[in-house]
């Protein structure tokens, strides 16, 4: 009876499975860079009011002047600060980028489970219809569907959130084909649990690893579409500050040439924000997935 | 494999027309028409009306869509609601300055992520890998836009070597080394995304292969490791490597409204951002159903490519 | 409903008539097949026996296990269990009698949810069929600790932290939970080590005594079925081939493939191995599309005329052989 007795410690050691992720997520230098990185703005967003300087929309007598003392990153053509206008947009485009990633992997986390768990006809449909949102062009139909809706936070979030669900609610799919087949999902069955049990107790906690690691991709991905669309216009509207609208309003040559400041800092944080959060998406598919 | 390729065309069909009936929708949800917005607010009603009726705007939505459909059985596209030009001249004008700016991209993409992914695959965990691997990430999230405006100011406002935009230097006489100049940074933004996913899906694939027997074996034998690498894992490696970039054809289209824009390229993309803010439906539509068919093309080429590249995937 | 009012103990506890189950198999761009994993099993198992189901893989016996504890839906055929015919019972129809039928699995890493603490997995049964909470359903979580033997403070690790042998001994306590009165058990040793299989077997034979199980025993390996079962059913290409005491059919088989199977057997002994052999040939045909009379005539070596037309049925008392032309 020797083997019944003493659990294979040596193994696993007694560490929890939080702590072995969180030692593997650590060997990945970029992604620890990436996760403070991350952090920093999440709190900057978060404190926006307190940090910047200035209000984002109170006008100075002072258009478009180069950095000082008084405006650390100058005035925009309006006459206003830059840097504080700057704050506000990581508000906008962290807001955008992580409702529409709750809303998307939410809604394609859900189909995705129902679609696999029932199969037969329901899937076949849900199938069809990922494909049908696949097969639009992204950021054209985006357009598209923004011009028709009207600009404004909320459309953004939502439209993004309309397009991206596909890919989330295949991942999800293919995960829990897998492993419907598996005998604990049977075992489930055979003691008579509810199709919810089963669903979010037993499928759903072991399809989580690739869902997590998609949906960090997808905000730095909902951020770099929220700022192409303000870029061309479509997006945030002014007064209101986004990263891509200040970019967009610098698409002039003088402002190109000689007035950097206008341009150069909100591209900035737009690749450092993107990067940082991509290098965290990087380090939790490596410690996710070991094998990977 | 043909009865896997005659299966996905079949599947294709319903999802096409799906996307017809979606975009049908948004065109009709869309509040206000091109009729309200082209026309002075002082001409009179009846002739709004008659202009509407010419535009077949007062029929019923379903019979607008059936007469939509029904024209492009025929190869109609419908006319342009901004120019009154038909739909097809209209992207036909515009494709081709686009599938240059596209393929050019790809191509020069490609020439650069090769190397590249190779390079890292063979001095694999050095100092080099580790900022290839960097490298590809900024280029995945470098937004286009600030690519584009970065190397509008330095290329050609800082040492004046590219022009701004355009396709043509104006008054120039144009011809395709002009177009090639002007071609350079518009594609290099687009190039630049496709270098950043490429790099490291080429290092794994290349690391694959050289995990492979039968390179352990020729080393064994005493072959050369530049040979090994060059002659035998790349020959390997290459054919999957190749097929990916269809999948990029898609993530182009799209890029290239942004590119388009900032460039003034006359293509696709400048077409669509116009027919946006003019709200031309029948444009759009057209647009939309190309870019889909584009999309499902590419997705079947590329799956289509990959499964003969290798033989171990099989699909049903 | 049926209306059986016999005493328990001459009813069987679980009655299979003519059970069938087919799978869809896809040939080609639209032309269906079907795979007859089971078909037509009558079998009756009773109260406190194990019965032993054989065969080579891919013969019908997981897929018939399965199909008594309707995680698969029959095709034709009656199941009924203490005399209530279960055969169509809906998902929420069976919730009642899931408490009555358990199955332990194969294997020990699949079957166990990897993110769930061994007290979880134990308690959860309980939970879902508002029995104990609380207090009461941690008592009742280190009782079946208990009865499978393994320490109280196993509760608190996840089962990635167990052996093979330790697994399937927090599968058989889950199985436990609900107080089952019948377990159909799906090859359950045939993953663990050799060493292990003994304890397990054991196990199973005490909780048998112990809680007044029925066991219907699916295994790959004879020796483990010869070990636990009272009877044995052998199966080919999804039929019932013989059917006896185990005894009787292990050491007189009646059918050329129990024969067969048995002699596959590696002998110890070396005085028996020099002896001549018959070897079982082949592959098992194609279930998908199973050949014409005694589905076994293609690999049978005592196949005559009648075989390859007319399909024997399972005939003789105590001991049955599906065979024309039966063996001893």
């Amino acid at each position: 009876m020797s083997e019944a007795i003493e659990p294979e410690r040596a193994r696993t050691g007694s560490a929890g499975p939080f702590r072995q992720f969180a030692g593997r997520f650590c060997r990945h230098k970029l992604a620890v860079v990436g996760l403070a990185v991350t952090a920093a703005l999440i709190l900057t967003a978060l404190l926006a009011p307190l940090l910047s300087p200035h209000s984002p929309y109170s006008v100075s007598d002072t258009f478009s002047s180069p950095p000082s003392s008084r405006h650390w990153l100058g005035t925009d053509p309006v006459g206003r600060d830059v840097f504080s206008r700057l704050i506000a947009a990581s508000r906008v485009s962290l807001a955008v980028g992580f409702a529409t990633v709750a809303l998307y992997v939410t809604a394609g986390t859900l189909i995705g489970l129902v679609s696999a768990y029932v199969g037969g006809w329901v899937d076949l449909i849900v199938m069809r219809v990922t494909d049908m949102f696949m097969a639009f062009p992204f950021l054209m139909v985006i357009l598209v569907v923004v011009s028709v809706l009207g600009a404004s936070l909320q459309t953004i979030v939502f439209v993004l959130a309309l397009f991206s669900w596909p890919t989330v609610a295949r991942l999800v799919r293919s995960s829990v084909l897998s492993l419907k087949e598996q005998d604990f999902v049977k075992a489930g069955r055979a003691l008579g649990f509810g199709a919810p049990r089963i669903l979010f107790r037993h499928l759903l906690p072991n399809a989580l690893a690739p869902i997590v690691v998609n949906a960090t991709f997808g905000v730095a991905g909902a951020i770099l579409s929220e700022s192409g669309l303000s870029f061309l216009g479509m997006g945030v509207q002014p007064p209101a500050a986004s990263w891509g609208n200040m970019l967009g309003d610098a698409q002039s040559l003088t402002v190109l040439t000689d007035q950097p400041w206008l341009w150069l800092p909100p591209g900035l944080m737009l690749l450092i924000a993107v990067l940082a959060i991509n290098f965290v998406g990087d380090g939790l598919r490596d410690a996710l997935d070991p094998n990977g | 494999m043909l009865s896997y390729i005659a299966r996905r065309l079949l599947i294709s069909l319903p999802v096409l027309l799906g996307i017809t009936v979606i975009n049908f929708i948004l065109m009709k949800l869309a509040p206000g028409n091109p009729v309200d917005m082209l026309i002075d607010p002082n001409t009179p009603p009846e002739l709004l009306q008659a202009k509407k009726a010419m535009l077949g705007l007062n029929s019923p939505p379903a019979v607008q869509y059936g007469k939509w459909l029904l024209g492009l059985l025929h190869g109609h596209l419908g006319y342009s609601f901004s120019s009154y030009a038909p739909v097809a001249d209209l992207i036909a004008q515009r494709i081709g300055p686009t599938l240059l700016l596209a393929f050019a991209s790809l191509f020069g993409g490609m020439l650069i992520a090769l190397p590249l992914g190779i390079a890292g695959a063979v001095r694999r965990n050095t100092a080099l890998d580790h900022a290839l691997t960097g490298l590809s990430f900024v280029g995945i999230s470098l937004p286009p836009f600030f690519l584009g405006l970065g190397l509008i100011y330095w290329f050609s406002l800082k040492t004046k070597l590219l022009p701004t935009g355009g396709m043509h230097t104006l008054g120039g006489e144009g011809g395709l080394g002009d177009a090639l100049y002007h071609l350079v940074l518009p594609a290099s933004v687009l190039a630049a995304a496709i270098v950043g996913k490429k790099i490291r899906y080429i290092r794994a694939s290349m690391l694959d292969v050289l995990e492979k027997e039968y390179l352990r074996t020729a080393r064994a034998k005493g072959v050369r490791e530049s040979l090994v690498i060059g002659k035998h894992a790349l020959r390997n490696a290459l054919l999957p490597i190749l097929t990916v970039f269809g999948a990029e054809i898609p993530v182009l289209l799209g890029g290239s409204i942004l590119v388009e824009q900032i460039f003034q390229w006359p293509g696709i993309g400048q077409l669509a951002l116009q027919s946006i803010l003019s709200r031309d439906y029948p444009t759009l539509m057209a647009l939309n159903l190309v870019a889909a068919i584009v999309v499902l093309a590419s997705n079947l080429l590329t799956d289509a490519l990959y499964t003969m590249a290798d033989p171990r995937i099989q699909y049903r | 409903m049926t209306v059986i009012t016999e005493s328990n103990a001459s009813r069987p506890l679980l009655q299979l008539e003519g059970v069938k189950k087919y799978y869809p198999s896809r040939k080609g761009l639209f032309a269906k097949g079907r795979i007859q994993a089971v078909d037509g099993v009558t079998l009756d198992v009773h109260a406190g026996e194990t019965v032993g189901l054989v065969g080579e893989s891919g013969c019908g016996k997981s897929t018939l296990g399965r199909t008594i504890i309707r995680l698969e839906h029959s095709d034709a055929g009656r199941i009924l269990y203490d005399g209530e015919e279960i055969t169509a019972y809906s998902v929420r129809r069976m919730r009642p009698l899931r408490t009555q039928m358990q199955m332990i699995f194969q294997d020990p890493y699949s079957s166990l949810n990897p993110r769930q603490r061994v007290e979880d997995i134990l308690a959860e049964p309980l939970i879902a069929h508002g029995l104990p909470r609380g207090e009461d359903a941690r008592r009742s979580v280190g009782k079946l600790l208990d009865l499978v033997q393994l320490p109280r403070s196993s509760r608190s690790r996840y089962p990635h932290e167990f052996s093979g042998g330790q697994r399937q001994r927090i599968g058989i306590a889950r199985a436990l939970a609900l107080k089952p009165r019948l377990i159909v058990c799906d090859e359950p040793v045939s993953a663990l080590d050799v060493s292990v299989q003994a304890q397990i077997l054991n196990l199973l034979k005490d909780l048998q005594d112990e809680l007044k199980l029925t066991y219907v025993f699916i295994g790959h390996g004879l020796g483990a079925v010869r070990y636990i079962s009272t009877r044995v059913a052998v199966m080919y290409l999804g039929k019932i081939v013989e059917l006896g005491e185990t005894n009787r059919v292990f050491d007189a088989p009646r059918h050329p493939y129990t024969s067969l199977l048995l002699q596959a057997i590696p002998v110890a002994d070396p005085r028996r191995r020099l002896r001549e052999r018959l070897v079982l040939q082949g592959e098992a045909p194609n279930p998908e599309n199973p050949p014409p009379g005694c589905r076994f005539h293609p690999r049978c070596p005592f196949a005559r005329e009648r075989c390859f037309s007319e399909a024997p049925s399972l005939t003789g008392n105590g001991h049955a052989a599906a065979c024309h032309y039966p063996l001893g």
